[in-house]
């Protein structure tokens, strides 16, 4: 690639100097190693220092630079910025307050992901070396442990949107399964004591939006609906 | 700007591994803790980490923490110091262990053990052959590390300050540290917070070169910090260049890579590490693995059009086993190489990659400073772990796996110090000195008033370049004298920084300023050790250091055996001898010997 010029359509809000929120049409030659949009908006800062946004690994698994790319959620870096319709429209990740910019506060998310117990329990006297556990155990972890809380699924969820403060949300579901299909947890009861409820779980009605913006590939709807299976079988 | 005080038992700055190892300890222990971090804790860059963390637990392979010692001290090029060497491979086991309790998902051997593979540098009696040492969770280690750390520090109700930065130390007449000023991101307001005891684990300062596999936060911001105060930084001349980021994009590709049998290949498609390390060829040790690529590129032998790379090769390995032990290398290369490694090979070349100097310490995470006749007196309320520190275990070259290792033991250890300090009555809480935090707040008055200056990008940018073109994978004699001018008149223009964004409000460009002064102090310190140390040893290879029988590779151990502390005021040099002798007496010291591999 070599240098062009690309447009862009940005969220802007800086609560220090405007009265609403309103897009900004501005543009940026890039460079030919600007490959990703976090490369271009970081191109981008240069010329307009004002511009405010997370970032931090530019690989994809510190999960800070999630937004609404063209309408969908995803991580700056890993989105190739010449696969994008122009003028590129990038806004706050949808449903938390914003508090500049394209930076949100993700409070709401992370009480959720903390309200699910997000630890191993296991009351037994830890033994001197670890715990066994089969290769075929371990896999079951695998889609589950991989989630870097960039927030994308959550944020694209209309069940979350409507009830952040009730819905825990594809990432907290993701979360809690991790630890019900860890072998080494003996807490799975209490786990599922803690999601039985209208709203905790049951609001999940398989939209499957994260699923399809999870940067990671993870899915949570399958967790979501292994947990559901679970609550079922036992109460028979 | 009025200035808010809060006062705590214990202050940990920073939330990656070592933080979070430090903050378990005191948490557990009921001191009243604030942990402050300009990230959400699983965004700290331990999150990066890939391949594993080393511990002898001879899962797979027949292992000892002695072969572990040894190996670490050779890394190291005999400039690690051997008793926190034997504390760390002792302490291994354990603290890789209390992971897996604390629910790491490690993966597991057909017994159920954790997962162990081979890793550079690492070797079963004393150098014989490759040992399987690093325990690993596929090449997300640092990322399952992290999560598992932060999990158990949300059972521990450790109370963090998200989204806060530090801005400078707070040290009284006698020297002694009091705490930080630190900034809230989403207001902009500064708070003093006061404490018995201050724990940085700020991590590293990659960002100093213009190419390194470091994340944008990687701004050495505890050793800027610290070197401000007036503490002396250690060995700043000696940075690992990891042998395989991707070309280009400057992304990790883990040695776990080669640990899983992946091979180096030159231009010609030769196994070129054979000519290099005969024995352990590819996984050699990262210093050794770098300079034998540069050299390939350097004579010609470099791959792609512009012939500046090599390849990592792994189309040979089976694709199922590249699924399974590697599935993020696979990612990243698709995502920032375009190549699938299952069908063709990853371009790669040495990155900046970690700090191996940093803030003085010794095995117990207190920070130590020379007074008087001693090398190494602590200073009151001040301790560090991690990447910023330097105990010294990595010496002059750190192997692959010791990093994650180094975070958990140094951390866990500095906040057991910080425990036995509190309960056996030796912290207090001193009076904060009336001009506690007029340095921060000039700092900030400073960037609020100046015109005429230049942008934080241009200057950064100026760093960056020089410290790549000036202390790099080789060093040469006039290379670094000009380099070390460069570095200085790049400083002067840091002072004159200007940022456009003067809201209050997350000021991006604010932070990244006061990050350029800390990147500015950790690029000084680099430059000027690596200019005054005239020999090669480990990751520091000069052009005029002869490889001769009294100097081996260079190696000037008659005149060069020694620490180097740099101050900031002044640019001054001073030295300490290495601690050849390991921590206990029926341990035998390493012998001094020419390091091959």
């Amino acid at each position: 690639m070599t240098k062009r010029t690309v447009q862009f359509k940005i969220y802007r809000y800086d609560p220090d100097k405007d009265d609403k929120p309103y897009m900004q049409d501005i543009s940026v030659e890039l460079e030919a190693s600007d490959k990703k949009l976090l490369d271009a908006i970081t191109r981008l800062k240069v010329k307009d220092d004002t511009l405010s946004f997370r970032r931090s690994c530019r690989e994809g698994v510190c999960g800070s630079d999630a937004m609404n790319i063209n309408g969908k959620n995803g991580l700056a870096c890993l989105t190739d910025v010449d696969s994008l319709q122009q003028p590129i429209t990038l806004r706050p990740l949808p449903g938390l307050p914003v508090i500049r910019d394209l930076v949100v506060d993700m409070t709401q998310f992370f009480k959720q992901y903390h309200s699910i117990t997000p630890y191993l329990i296991n009351n037994e006297p830890a033994p001197e070396r670890e715990r066994l556990q089969t290769p075929e155990e371990r896999e079951e972890l695998n889609g589950l442990y991989e989630c870097i809380l960039c927030a994308c699924c959550s944020t694209s969820c209309p069940s979350f949107w409507w009830n952040p403060d009730k819905f825990v949300g594809p990432a907290g579901l993701l979360a809690a399964y991790r630890f019900i299909a860890d072998t080494r947890d003996q807490a799975t009861s209490e786990r599922l004591d803690n999601l039985e409820d209208p709203y905790r779980l049951f609001r999940c009605h398989t939209i499957m939006n994260c699923v399809d913006v999870c940067p990671k590939s993870l899915n949570p709807t399958r967790a979501i609906g292994k947990i559901k299976d679970m609550m079922l079988r036992r109460a028979i | 700007m009025k200035v808010a005080k809060r006062t705590f038992d214990a202050v940990i700055v920073g939330a990656g591994g070592a933080g979070l190892r430090a903050a378990l300890q005191l948490s557990e222990s009921g001191m009243k803790t604030a942990v402050l971090t300009k990230v959400f804790p699983t965004r700290s860059h331990t999150v990066a980490a890939q391949g594993g963390v080393a511990a002898s637990l001879g899962n797979s392979t027949e292992d000892n923490w002695h072969w572990h010692m040894y190996d670490t001290v050779k890394g190291s090029d005999w400039l690690g110091d051997q008793d926190a060497i034997e504390f760390m491979c002792k302490k291994a086991n354990e603290v890789v262990v209390e992971l897996e309790h604390y629910g790491m998902p490690f993966d597991r051997t057909d017994d159920g053990k954790i997962y162990q593979r081979p890793f550079g540098g690492h070797s079963m009696n004393y150098g014989q052959a490759p040992v399987m040492r690093s325990c690993a969770a596929a090449d997300r280690t640092g990322h399952a590390m992290l999560h598992a750390l932060y999990q158990r520090n949300v059972r521990a109700n450790t109370q963090f300050f998200v989204e806060w930065m530090a801005l400078d130390l707070i040290r009284d007449a006698d020297g002694d540290v009091l705490g930080v000023t630190a900034m809230e991101m989403e207001t902009g307001e500064v708070s003093i917070f006061h404490a018995k005891a201050t724990i940085f684990a700020t991590g590293g300062a990659g960002r100093i070169y213009f190419s390194s596999t470091n994340a944008f936060i990687n701004t050495g911001d505890g050793v800027g910090m610290a070197a401000r105060a007036g503490v002396p930084l250690e060995d700043m001349e000696f940075w690992q260049f990891h042998p395989t980021g991707v070309a280009g994009a400057g992304v990790l590709i883990t040695e776990g890579v080669r640990g899983e049998g992946g091979i180096l290949r030159n231009s010609s498609g030769e196994r070129f590490m054979e000519r290099y390390a005969p024995n352990l060829k590819d996984l050699a040790s990262r210093d050794v693995v770098s300079r034998a690529m540069t050299t390939e590129i350097n004579e010609g032998r470099g791959c792609g059009p512009d012939k500046d790379h090599v390849l990592l090769d792994i189309t040979h390995l089976a694709p199922e086993n590249i699924m399974k032990r590697l599935p993020g290398i696979r990612e990243i290369s698709i995502q920032f190489a375009g190549i699938d490694p299952i069908k063709a090979p990853i371009p790669v070349v040495p990155t900046c990659h970690y700090q191996m100097g940093g803030i003085p310490t010794n095995y117990k995470g207190q920070v130590v400073v020379p007074q008087g006749d001693n090398n190494n007196v602590p200073v009151r309320g001040f301790y560090a772990a991690g990447e910023c520190a330097c105990a010294s275990v990595h010496g002059a070259n750190r192997l692959g796996t010791n990093s994650l290792l180094d975070l958990l033991v140094f951390g866990k250890s500095a906040g057991e110090t910080v425990v036995e300090d509190f309960e056996a009555g030796n912290l207090s809480l001193k009076p904060l000195p009336d001009d506690a935090a007029d340095v921060s707040l000039a700092r900030l008055a400073r960037l609020e008033n100046q015109t005429n200056g230049e942008s934080v990008h241009e200057v950064r940018l100026a760093m960056q370049r020089t410290m790549q073109k000036h202390a790099g994978v080789f060093r040469f004699n006039d290379l670094l004298k000009e380099g070390v001018e460069a570095i200085k008149a790049v400083a002067e223009r840091a002072k004159n920084t200007e940022i456009g964004d003067k809201s209050k409000v997350w000021n991006t460009a604010r932070m990244e300023a006061l990050e350029l002064d800390n990147l500015i102090e950790v690029a000084k310190a680099t430059m000027i050790s690596a200019e005054a140390r005239k020999e090669s040893r480990g990751a520091h290879v000069r052009d005029d250091a002869l490889d001769n029988a009294e100097t081996p590779n260079g190696r000037d151990d008659a005149n060069w055996l020694k620490h180097t502390l740099w101050y900031s005021e002044g640019n001054r040099l001073a030295y300490k001898p290495v601690n050849l002798k390991p921590m206990s007496d029926d341990v035998e010291p390493i012998a001094l010997a020419k390091r091959t591999y």
